[in-house]
């Protein structure tokens, strides 16, 4: 690090440039965030609060298809943002239709134009990288679009994209690369295939797409895209959802089979090969059956992988400062104050081994690890009962605990599930299906009938859900759900 | 015994069906008698009452179709290509409308057959404590006796009488929902929720719609007004939400006529109406023709004809409803009372029902719960919703004083609003805390779509004395608009700009 020094500019005259007080033992910065994403910017403004000296270093490498994006992390370029702006175009096709018989008339025929969408989600999302850009720049926190990698205890090499190297060093680290999406290793899988990170910008209408893979990813874009239109199939090699409460999560294959997406289930693709080029082309796939020797073909124009994400930490030196990763998963082992093996590195977000993968959870963690180390805060993140929905055709908003993780945990007689179909009274007049909507909650008998578990599937089932979270985190129990008056009419009330 | 009934009760409504069909779940031997008075126009409808037949469900439906006119701008932004001009056609609505709400009428017809509730159309009122006497349509005479009587009348809208015309030409709520044609440019008279909500689904499906209010928008809630600090329903003048909701109908397309009192209404040749009114700020008269003139004004409990007099059931003077303790009991024993007619509850279906079924169960099931009216969620519905639950920011001020109470507030943009270029300077969330320690949360404000659903689920929070720490502890759902009353952070006191920007 000595030698790291040397070669810097004076640390001194940077120091003056911004104009903030001197960095204990002649550091750089106070603070290095590698990763500009949720958690990432989250605690590099926080830090900035206390007058810290922060430097967020971000950068996205292409896909293999060649799409890349600006500031701001997999939420607000391919994930959370754009995904929920494309469920949208698809509920208002469905709003569109449920209109008719609300009285309004316009033309039999509606047609769904992909440029259109995709043009203004890009352009809202391009206004949110510069928005954070401003922001950055606003709380004097420096960004470099840059590849960061460690390469001794306190100093960290950046790379931009013309291949210029900077040493950097700092106190302290905060890691919060995120992850990408994985790919098959089959034949054809980088060259003909595309993930959720060239999805949102794709510069053409996919058309009849096969989507590989049963994660929430998998099912939202199908959800999506068939609701703009679109021929979808989703290929599932066992179970949807794994992780979820598989109830629920039948229950949302169910509803989006019996609108209009196929599904093929126990295949795994064993290569993809073009038939024909374009924009998009035509593909071919091969896949074997995992209960036997059946092998089927199918032709689509698009192939959307989302098997999973891996974690963005095998190329990024952590070997050189001996940060402990998972070698299986490449995840990062934290203590519950975000601290890796190494004392001044720690990491935050979806690299977290034992987390949830989620915006909100990622941002909270940031957040108060910083204050933590700042402002002589002491609060821990809560990763207990943290809500989240599925933006699938029929949403799913849940919070706490599956059924069967219930079961588990408590014992099948000492839990009791409460459950409701119900209909939303928007869905009476346009006459759709009427006993699709479910909700339900599990109590823990011997806890006072303590409500450990949440779960709803219907419309605007995260605005739905939010309340109830806050709810279990006071502790919530039947009774006090009983005697809670509900609004009408509306699904939450059920 | 005596009596030929356990249970008669006097009103199919929200409150009347839920006791009914529970104490039926006892075993015991129940009648409903339900009767709809035609309005003056001559609009009347099945069993259910307000709720199901010209209240909350209509209206949602109509809500509904409006929203969805907004969908249907909103989509050609995320690509969906809709030929113009859109039109609403009013009588393909109120078909659908009006053929889902007699499906209800008929579910619970065969609800209370199955119960083995016995269901007597017809107008009833007291001879003696234990004796009612029903009145068919056709004048038949039925009488009932019952150990135990239930009034759940509930209401009907004012006529502002005093207002020559507004009899003869005017509408209700009452007859908004059974309107087989266009209302065409109508006049919502008067602001009260009805009133705020009707105009906004008629300026949503395209109709031209002006609202006249005396003075300022939700101040009329004067039965809420009259309740104890106690048990205030959280729209009690809510000065801020009230103008940031009619600021946005504005910007909508609903005109207000602010500060205009109507003097008479008269029929011209056309057909059409003729309001004439006073203009307090300009200090002289105007009038201008509409098609349909729709009085919101409150409604008054439905007590005429049931002849109290005559067993003694105590009314309050003012507002005439019917006076009863917290076990929904009258002035005379065994005779009881729920829902809109009664003084200082909220005018709520579901308050109603649980107040309804608690009491079945106190009577016959050996329950002694009484009725919680404390921290009731609402929702107005009005084209950007309203939700609350708890007390009003004035209210909190009233009780714990401005010193002891914090208010977090936040301006917030709803994610599809986004794409689709809409307005969002009237989204907003308020949360009103006791300022010690833990920050008990005392009431919470959400303007947005959804407002319902997202108040529900914090309306729980709340009854468990949700307190602004946990709320802090609760981690958001992204990207939803519920999750910014998790992210509340800036105070009203701080004076800081409150508007959110970015994750």
């Amino acid at each position: 690090s000595v030698q790291a020094h040397k070669e810097e500019d004076n640390p001194e005259k940077m120091m003056e440039v911004n104009g903030l007080s001197p960095v204990p033992h002649s550091y750089d910065y106070d603070l290095i965030v590698i990763g500009g994403g949720s958690g990432g910017l989250a605690a590099a403004k926080e830090a900035a609060k206390y007058e810290k000296k922060v430097m967020v270093l971000d950068f996205v490498t292409p896909t293999p298809q060649g799409s890349s994006w600006g500031l701001g992390g997999t939420c607000v370029n391919v994930g959370c943002i754009p995904k929920k702006l494309m469920h949208q175009a698809a509920l208002l096709g469905q709003a569109l239709q449920d209109s008719r018989k609300f009285g309004w008339q316009f033309t039999e025929e509606v047609k769904h134009n992909w440029m259109t969408m995709t043009e203004s989600v890009q352009n809202y999302i391009g206004s949110l990288n510069w928005g954070y850009r401003v922001a950055l720049r606003d709380t004097k926190v420096t960004y470099e679009n840059a590849y960061g990698e460690f390469v001794g205890p306190h100093t960290i090499k950046a790379t931009n994209k013309k291949g210029i190297e900077k040493l950097y060093t700092a106190e302290r680290f905060i890691i919060a690369t995120g992850e990408r999406p994985r790919y098959l290793g089959i034949p054809g899988d980088k060259e003909y295939c595309i993930s959720s990170d060239d999805l949102f910008s794709l510069p053409y209408c996919p058309g009849k797409t096969l989507v590989i893979g049963a994660s929430y990813v998998a099912l939202e874009c199908a959800g999506f895209l068939a609701g703009l239109g679109l021929d979808v199939t989703v290929m599932v090699r066992s179970i949807l959802l794994r992780g979820f409460d598989q109830d629920m999560a039948n229950k949302i294959g169910e509803y989006m089979k019996e609108h209009g997406v196929s599904f093929i289930r126990e295949f795994v693709p064993i290569k993809i090969e073009q038939v024909e080029e374009g924009a998009p082309g035509i593909l071919k796939v091969t896949a074997k059956s995992t209960t036997g020797d059946q092998i089927i073909e199918g032709e689509y124009n698009t192939v959307l992988l989302a098997i999973g994400r891996d974690p963005c930490t095998r190329k990024i030196g952590l070997d050189k400062v001996g940060v402990n990763i998972n070698e299986k998963t490449g995840k990062i082992p934290v203590n519950d104050e975000e601290q890796t093996n190494v004392p001044h590195i720690y990491a935050i977000g979806d690299i977290l081994q034992g987390k949830l993968e989620l915006t909100p959870v990622a941002i909270q963690a940031g957040r108060l690890l910083v204050r933590r180390l700042y402002a002589g805060a002491a609060t821990k993140c809560d990763y207990v009962n943290v809500p989240t929905t599925v933006f699938t055709p029929l949403e799913y908003g849940a919070c706490g605990y599956s059924e069967e993780t219930a079961v588990e945990k408590f014992g099948e007689e000492n839990i009791e599930v409460y459950h409701s179909h119900f209909w939303p009274l928007e869905w009476t007049v346009p006459s759709r299906d009427n006993n699709k909507c479910y909700a339900k909650i599990i109590c823990n008998i011997q806890d006072n009938e303590r409500v450990i578990g949440f779960h709803v599937l219907g419309p605007n089932a995260g605005e739905v859900t939010q309340g109830f979270a806050a709810a279990i985190k006071c502790g919530l129990t039947k009774e006090q759900l009983d005697n809670t008056i509900g609004i009408h009419p509306v699904c939450a009330e059920v | 015994g005596k009596n030929e009934y356990d249970l008669l009760v006097i009103g199919g409504g929200s409150g009347g069906l839920a006791c009914a069909k529970e104490a039926a779940q006892f075993g015991r031997k129940v009648a409903v008698l339900d009767y709809v008075e035609p309005s003056p126009q001559g609009t009347t409808w099945g069993l259910g009452g307000t709720c199901v037949n010209v209240g909350c469900i209509p209206k949602k439906l109509m809500h509904q179709a409006a929203l969805l006119g907004s969908a249907l701008k909103d989509a050609q932004h995320y690509g969906w290509n809709i030929s113009q001009p859109v039109h609403h056609t009013w009588s393909v609505m109120a078909q659908g409308v009006q053929n889902y709400v007699k499906s209800l009428n008929w579910g619970h017809r065969v609800q209370l057959q199955d119960k083995k509730v016995k269901y007597f159309n017809v107008k009833g009122s007291f001879s003696d404590p234990h004796t009612v006497r029903g009145l068919t349509k056709a004048g038949k005479e039925t009488v009932v006796t019952a150990d135990n009587i239930v009034i759940a009348t509930g209401g009907r809208p004012k006529y502002p009488t005093h207002i020559a015309g507004a009899l003869e030409y005017g509408i209700t709520s009452d007859d908004l929902f059974w309107l087989k044609e266009s209302p065409g440019k109508t006049l919502p008279s008067f602001i009260l929720y009805v009133s705020l909500e009707c105009a906004g689904f008629l300026t949503g499906i395209g109709l031209d719609t002006t609202v006249m209010m005396r003075s300022i928008p939700l101040r009329g809630f004067d039965q809420a007004s009259h309740i104890s600090k106690k048990k205030q329903i959280c729209f009690t003048t809510q000065q801020q939400m009230a103008s940031l909701v009619t600021e946005h109908m504005e910007s909508y397309g609903t005109k207000f006529l602010k500060r205009c009192l109507p003097t008479k209404v008269e029929k011209l040749k056309s057909n059409r109406l003729q309001v004439t009114w006073k203009n307090a700020d300009l200090n002289r008269e105007e009038n201008d023709s509409f098609d349909t003139v729709m009085w919101a004004v409150g409604r008054v409990p439905d007590t005429k004809t049931l002849n109290l007099e005559a067993v003694g059931v105590k009314t309050n003077s003012e507002t005439g409803k019917i006076i009863v303790d917290a076990t929904e009991a009258t002035s005379v024993p065994h005779i009881y009372a729920v829902g809109d007619i009664t003084e200082g509850r909220p005018e709520l279906t579901p308050t109603a029902i649980a107040a309804g079924k608690l009491l079945a169960q106190r009577l016959f099931g050996q329950s002694s719960e009484l009725m919680d009216y404390d921290n009731v969620p609402t929702t107005v519905f009005t084209p950007l919703e309203y939700g609350c639950v708890g007390l009003s920011e004035e209210a909190a001020v009233q009780c714990h004083g401005s010193d002891n109470i914090e208010v977090y507030h936040a301006y917030y943009k709803p994610l599809e609003f986004t794409v689709a270029e809409r307005d969002a300077t009237q989204c907003y969330v308020k949360m009103v805390c006791l300022r010690e320690r833990e920050q008990r949360i005392l009431g919470l404000h959400f303007i947005g779509p959804n407002a319902g659903e997202v108040i529900q689920g914090f309306a729980l929070g709340i009854k468990c004395g949700a307190t602004y720490s946990q709320l802090m502890k609760t981690v958001g759902i992204h990207p939803t608009s519920a999750e910014e009353v998790t992210k509340l952070h800036i105070t009203k006191r701080s004076g800081l700009d409150a508007t959110v920007t970015g994750c």
